[in-house]
């Protein structure tokens, strides 16, 4: 006579969870969840080795000077003024000669430009910002005189977005964040020595 | 009057726990998912500068970080106390980044996504880091990013 068939037992599942709780708290103690924060930059092109030194001629008045000696002092200099300052007067000393709101002749020149989305507009897309460091420059200062110019950037676009559009630069379009971005408040900060303009002023 | 006896010989419903382990699963999931394992043993000790314009770094795939430091406490007496920097797991010279920039974009999907993330101590003399800089733009790798932590 056959046996009758005996009923398989259901598979003991209550450490399950005891296993997977491990496994959760192994994955809790090895995760990392700081976000890497930082200051985005972008460096310029290499040299091209099969050209001449291009000569980058600029007018005085569109350079601003900011030196930083090995005592990680601030220097900075325009047509108008020049001596050591504080890091916290960079970012509106960087504003001013940017915006040339009085359309200064000592400050960056001013033209006309036509720019999509925004119309006519007076630029100063000219200016150059110049930093330069000493070797035993300390890091931070660098950091604080990069952070400082690019918030002044950021003030200024902003600014520009609330008179023009009445709202944040963060939230108006793509199209009219990069027309501010790249045509009315292009960044041009410059790390290498620019060749002064000796010709007519 | 109506009392509230307990009626006798009710037993407690036992909680089914069965979903318990799908449960935790999930949860395991989650964390499989978002964790980042340090591929890296920091040989340098830095403690980054700190600003207030900062942008998080997205794509974790397509960043290679360097870092710049006097070494750790563990090594300082063999290596000395002097500005270091490390690439991968090991100290390096200032030129080996050309090479570890290639080998690092290898792996990447869209090569003109690299970005090098410069984590250096705030003391660090500017001297280390204009080389670094002056190696990454001749291996074009342009975007970079001074790592740092939020200011108040």
């Amino acid at each position: 006579m056959a046996k009758k068939k005996k009923k398989m037992p259901g598979l003991n599942t209550s450490s399950t969870a005891d296993i997977s709780f491990m496994l959760l708290i192994f994955f809790l103690v090895t995760t990392s969840m700081d976000t890497d924060m930082g200051l985005s930059r972008r460096l310029p092109n290499p040299p091209d080795p099969n050209q001449e030194d291009a000569q980058v001629d600029i007018k005085s008045r569109n350079i601003m000077y900011v030196r930083l000696n090995s005592e990680g002092q601030l220097w900075v200099k325009d047509e108008i003024s020049s001596g050591y300052v504080d890091f916290n007067v960079l970012r509106q000393r960087a504003k001013d000669f940017i915006k040339n709101e009085q359309n200064i002749s000592k400050w960056p020149e001013k033209h006309v430009k036509n720019i999509d989305h925004l119309g006519r507009c007076l630029v100063t897309d000219k200016h150059v910002i110049s930093v330069q460091t000493a070797r035993d420059t300390p890091y931070f200062a660098y950091f604080q005189v990069q952070n400082e110019l690019v918030a002044a950037y950021n003030e200024l676009r902003n600014e520009y977005a609330k008179e023009k559009f009445h709202r944040e630069f963060e939230y108006l379009d793509d199209d009219i964040k990069n027309a501010i971005k790249l045509e009315y408040y292009p960044q041009h900060i410059s790390e290498a020595e620019p060749k002064k303009y000796k010709g007519v002023e | 009057m109506a009392g509230f006896k307990r009626k006798e010989g009710r037993e407690m419903v036992e909680m089914n726990t069965s979903s318990l382990p799908d449960l935790i699963f999930t949860i395991l999931f989650f964390f499989m998912m978002v964790t980042t394992m340090r591929e890296v043993t920091l040989k340098v000790k830095f403690v980054v500068p700190q600003g207030t314009e900062l942008t998080k770094l997205e794509k974790k795939s397509a960043v290679s970080f360097i870092y710049v430091g006097p070494p750790t406490d563990q090594l300082r007496a063999q290596m000395g106390s002097g500005t270091r920097i490390q690439l991968n797991d090991r100290y390096a010279e200032p030129r080996e980044v050309m090479d570890f920039v290639a080998a690092e974009r290898k792996g990447m999907v869209n090569e003109g996504d690299q970005v090098i993330s410069i984590k250096a101590d705030q003391h660090t003399h500017m001297g280390y880091i204009t080389d670094i800089k002056e190696v990454l733009r001749k291996s074009w790798a342009l975007k970079i990013n001074y790592s740092a932590s939020r200011r108040n």
